[in-house]
C-alpha cells in the first residue's frame, strides 16, 4: 500500500473519484477526519456531497481511490458505522411503525437470519426516548410529521451504537425545535468521542453547529477547522460568485 | 376427494401462494412486473418444449423460470440506459417475448396442446384430471401438489429472509450498507415470482396469476399498517376470493378463473371503500368531521376577536354570521347549533357569546 493508513483516524479518503460516464461527480477528493469531530460537508447542488458519503459506504461504484474507517476498508468496519440517508429516500407509506424502523438499526449487528428480540426492542425504545419520540413508538410512520420522521431516522442511527455517523441532510424540512434537539444530540455524540459527518445546507449555522467543515464542489475546496477554512474566499471558490457565511442558504 | 373439492383446494393454495410474493411486489411498486413475468414465462415453456419435445419435461419449468428472470433483467437493463422509463420498459419487453412465444407455437408446435385461451385463463375445471403419482400411488391432482409446494416455498422464503426482505424493501440503501446485498434479494424475489407464475399458470392462467398476486395485497395494504398482518391478510383475502369465486362461477355457470379474478377485484373494491382508516368512506367521514370542527373553531375565534369591540353588536348577531363569515345561512345555523351543543358557545337572544370552555379553546388556538 502506497499510502500510510492511520488506525487512529476515524475517516480517511484518498484520491476518491466517482464518475457518471465521463462526467466526474467527485474528483480526486482527499479527506482525513480525526475522532470526536462534528464535520459539515457543504457545497452547491450536484457538488457530490451525497455521493461522497455513499462511496465511503460502498453504495456507489468508484472510478478510483480508497476509503478507510479507522484504518480498514468499510466492509471490514460496518459495525463501526451508522448511516442516516435522506428522509425522502424511503417510502414512508410502508406498513410499519416508528419502533420497528428504529429496530432496523440493529439488523446490521444481528447479521443474516437472526431476528430482533427483546434486547433490540429495549435498545430501540431507549433510542426513541433519546430523541423524545417514545410517545410515538407505535405510530404508523406515515402519520408522523417531517421532523418526527427525521427523529426516528436519527434514533435508528443511535441504536447502531457506532463510532462514525454519516447523516445526509438531517435538518431538511424539520422545525426549529427538532433542529435544536438534533444538534444537541450530535454534540453529545462528539463529546462521547464519536465522529459525525453531516451533509449540510444552511451556511448560516455552520459556525454554530460544527467544529470542522469540508467545502466541496466536485473537487475538495477546503477541509479544516471552521474558524480557519470557512472563509468568504473559500465559499466563493465553492459556490462561485459572492456568498456570505451569514447570508443563509 | 371429489373433483369439486379438489378444484376448490387447488384454487385456495394457489391464491395463497401468489399473495405472498405479491405483497413485496406491491410494496416495491413493481406490480406490473407480475403482468410481464406471467406472460413471458410462456416463451421459456415453448423453447423448453421445442428442445425436449416433451410437455412433461422439467426443462420446460426451468426455461420458464429463467425467462421470468430474463424479463426482469431486460426491463432493468433498458431502464438503466435512462432512455426508457420503467413502466415503458415493461411494456416493451413482455409483448416481444410473449409474441415470440406465440409465433414459435404457431410455426413449430401448432398441433401441441398449448392453446392461447388456456394461457390467459387456465383450465381449473380440468385440473383434477391431471394426477400426480408417486411410486404408482395417486397423491392428488398435480396442480394441488404444485400449488401446495409453491405456498410452502414462498412462505419459507419470506419467513427465513423476513428481516432482510423488509429492510431492503423499505430502505435498500441501509440494507446495502449493512451488507445484505439487496440486489441479490431482489433477484431471489423475482425468481420466486417467476416460479410461482409458472407453477400457477398451468392451473389458473396468466390473468388470474396477476389478479391473485396484486389485488389481495393491495386490499390488505389498506386494512393494516403492519407488514406481518398485511402478509396474513393477503393470504386470507386471496384464499377467500378464490373460494367465493368458485361458488359464484358454479352459481352463474361461468368461467371459474374469470369469476375468481373478478372476486379479487371486488375484495379490493370493498377494502377501498370500507377500510376502517384509509378507505374512501372513512376518509370522507373524517373530512366532514374536520370541516365541522374547523367551522366551530372559526366561530369561536370570530367571537373572541369581536367581543367587547364597537362592532360586536353587528358581528356577533346570529343572523349576520352568513354575511361576516360568508357562510350559507343553513351552514351558519348548523355551526352555531353544534357549537352550542358542544358547550363552546351560548346564545342570549340573537347574540353569540363564548362559554368559559369555548374561550379556553379559542385562546389555545392562538399561540401568542
Amino acid at each position: 500500500m502506497l499510502v500510510d493508513v492511520k488506525t487512529d483516524t476515524a475517516i480517511e479518503v484518498h484520491d476518491l473519484t466517482v464518475a457518471y460516464r465521463d462526467r466526474p461527480v467527485l474528483w480526486d477528493v482527499d479527506m482525513e477526519v480525526p475522532p470526536g469531530t462534528l464535520l459539515a460537508i457543504v457545497g452547491p447542488n450536484g457538488a457530490g456531497k451525497t455521493t461522497l458519503i455513499k462511496s465511503i459506504l460502498g453504495l456507489v461504484k468508484t472510478a478510483a481511490g480508497q476509503t478507510y474507517i479507522y484504518g480498514k476498508p468499510y466492509t471490514a468496519q460496518r459495525h463501526l458505522v451508522a448511516y442516516v440517508p435522506q428522509r425522502g429516500s424511503v417510502d414512508w407509506d410502508f406498513p410499519t411503525n416508528a419502533l420497528d424502523v428504529v429496530m432496523m438499526g440493529r439488523y446490521g449487528a444481528l447479521g443474516w437470519f437472526r431476528r430482533p428480540g427483546k434486547r433490540e426492542r429495549a435498545l430501540a425504545l431507549e433510542a426513541l426516548a433519546k430523541v423524545n419520540m417514545l410517545d410515538f413508538a407505535e405510530r404508523q410512520i406515515s402519520q408522523l410529521s417531517g421532523g418526527q420522521q427525521q427523529r426516528v431516522f436519527l434514533a435508528r442511527a443511535l441504536v447502531q451504537d457506532a463510532e462514525v455517523y454519516f447523516m445526509d441532510e438531517p435538518f431538511q424540512g424539520v422545525d426549529v425545535t427538532t433542529e435544536r434537539a438534533i444538534v444537541t444530540l450530535l454534540q453529545e455524540l462528539r463529546a462521547a468521542g464519536k465522529t459525525v459527518v453531516v451533509v449540510h445546507h444552511d451556511l448560516s449555522t455552520v459556525a454554530e453547529y460544527f467544529d470542522r467543515v469540508m467545502l466541496l464542489n466536485v473537487r475538495r475546496v477546503a477541509l479544516g477547522l471552521v474558524a480557519e477554512v470557512f472563509t468568504e474566499h473559500n465559499l466563493s471558490l465553492t459556490y462561485g460568485g459572492r456568498v456570505s457565511t451569514t447570508a443563509g442558504r | 376427494m371429489s373433483a369439486q373439492l379438489e378444484v376448490q383446494l387447488i384454487a385456495i393454495v394457489i391464491a395463497a401462494a401468489c399473495a405472498i410474493p405479491g405483497v413485496f411486489l406491491v410494496l416495491r411498486r413493481m406490480a406490473m412486473m407480475s403482468d410481464a413475468i406471467s406472460h413471458t414465462v410462456l416463451f421459456g415453456i415453448v423453447v423448453g418444449f421445442l428442445i425436449t419435445r416433451d410437455l412433461g419435461s422439467p426443462w420446460l419449468f426451468a426455461g420458464a423460470v429463467l425467462t421470468g428472470v430474463l424479463t426482469v433483467s431486460l426491463v432493468e437493463l433498458l431502464n438503466r440506459t435512462r432512455l426508457v422509463k420503467q413502466d415503458a420498459a415493461i411494456g416493451l419487453v413482455f409483448p416481444v417475448l410473449f409474441s415470440l412465444a406465440v409465433i414459435l407455437i404457431s410455426r413449430f408446435a401448432g398441433n401441441v396442446h398449448l392453446d392461447t385461451d388456456a394461457v390467459l385463463l387456465g383450465e381449473l375445471a380440468f385440473a383434477p384430471f391431471d394426477r400426480f403419482e408417486l411410486f404408482g400411488v395417486d397423491i392428488g391432482p398435480r396442480a394441488l401438489v404444485v400449488g401446495a409446494a409453491l405456498f410452502v416455498l414462498n412462505l419459507a422464503f419470506v419467513i427465513i429472509f423476513y428481516k432482510e426482505l423488509k429492510l431492503s424493501t423499505f430502505d435498500a440503501g441501509l440494507a446495502a450498507a449493512f451488507g445484505f446485498v439487496p440486489g441479490l434479494l431482489h433477484y431471489a424475489l423475482m425468481t420466486l415470482v417467476s416460479i410461482t407464475a409458472v407453477g400457477a399458470f398451468d392451473a389458473v392462467g396468466s390473468i388470474l396469476v396477476i389478479a391473485l398476486m396484486i389485488a389481495p395485497p393491495s386490499a390488505a395494504y389498506l386494512l393494516t399498517d403492519r407488514l406481518p398482518r398485511m402478509i396474513g391478510l393477503s393470504i386470507g383475502i386471496g384464499a377467500g376470493s378464490a373460494l367465493a369465486g368458485y361458488w359464484v362461477a358454479r352459481w352463474l355457470d361461468v368461467s371459474i378463473a374469470g369469476s375468481m379474478a373478478t372476486i379479487t377485484g371486488v375484495a379490493f373494491g370493498l377494502s377501498f371503500l370500507f377500510a376502517p382508516e384509509r378507505g374512501i368512506l372513512a376518509t370522507a367521514q373524517r373530512r366532514a368531521r374536520q370541516r365541522w370542527e374547523f367551522a366551530e373553531q372559526l366561530l369561536a375565534m370570530h367571537i373572541l376577536t369581536h367581543e367587547g369591540t364597537p362592532q360586536a353588536a353587528s358581528e356577533l348577531h346570529v343572523e349576520h354570521l352568513n354575511q361576516h363569515m360568508r357562510w350559507a345561512p343553513w351552514f351558519a345555523a348548523r355551526v352555531v347549533r353544534r357549537a352550542v351543543q358542544n358547550g363552546m358557545v351560548r346564545t342570549s337572544g340573537n347574540m353569540l357569546a363564548l362559554t368559559e370552555r369555548g374561550r379556553q379553546m379559542a385562546q389555545h388556538l392562538v399561540p401568542w
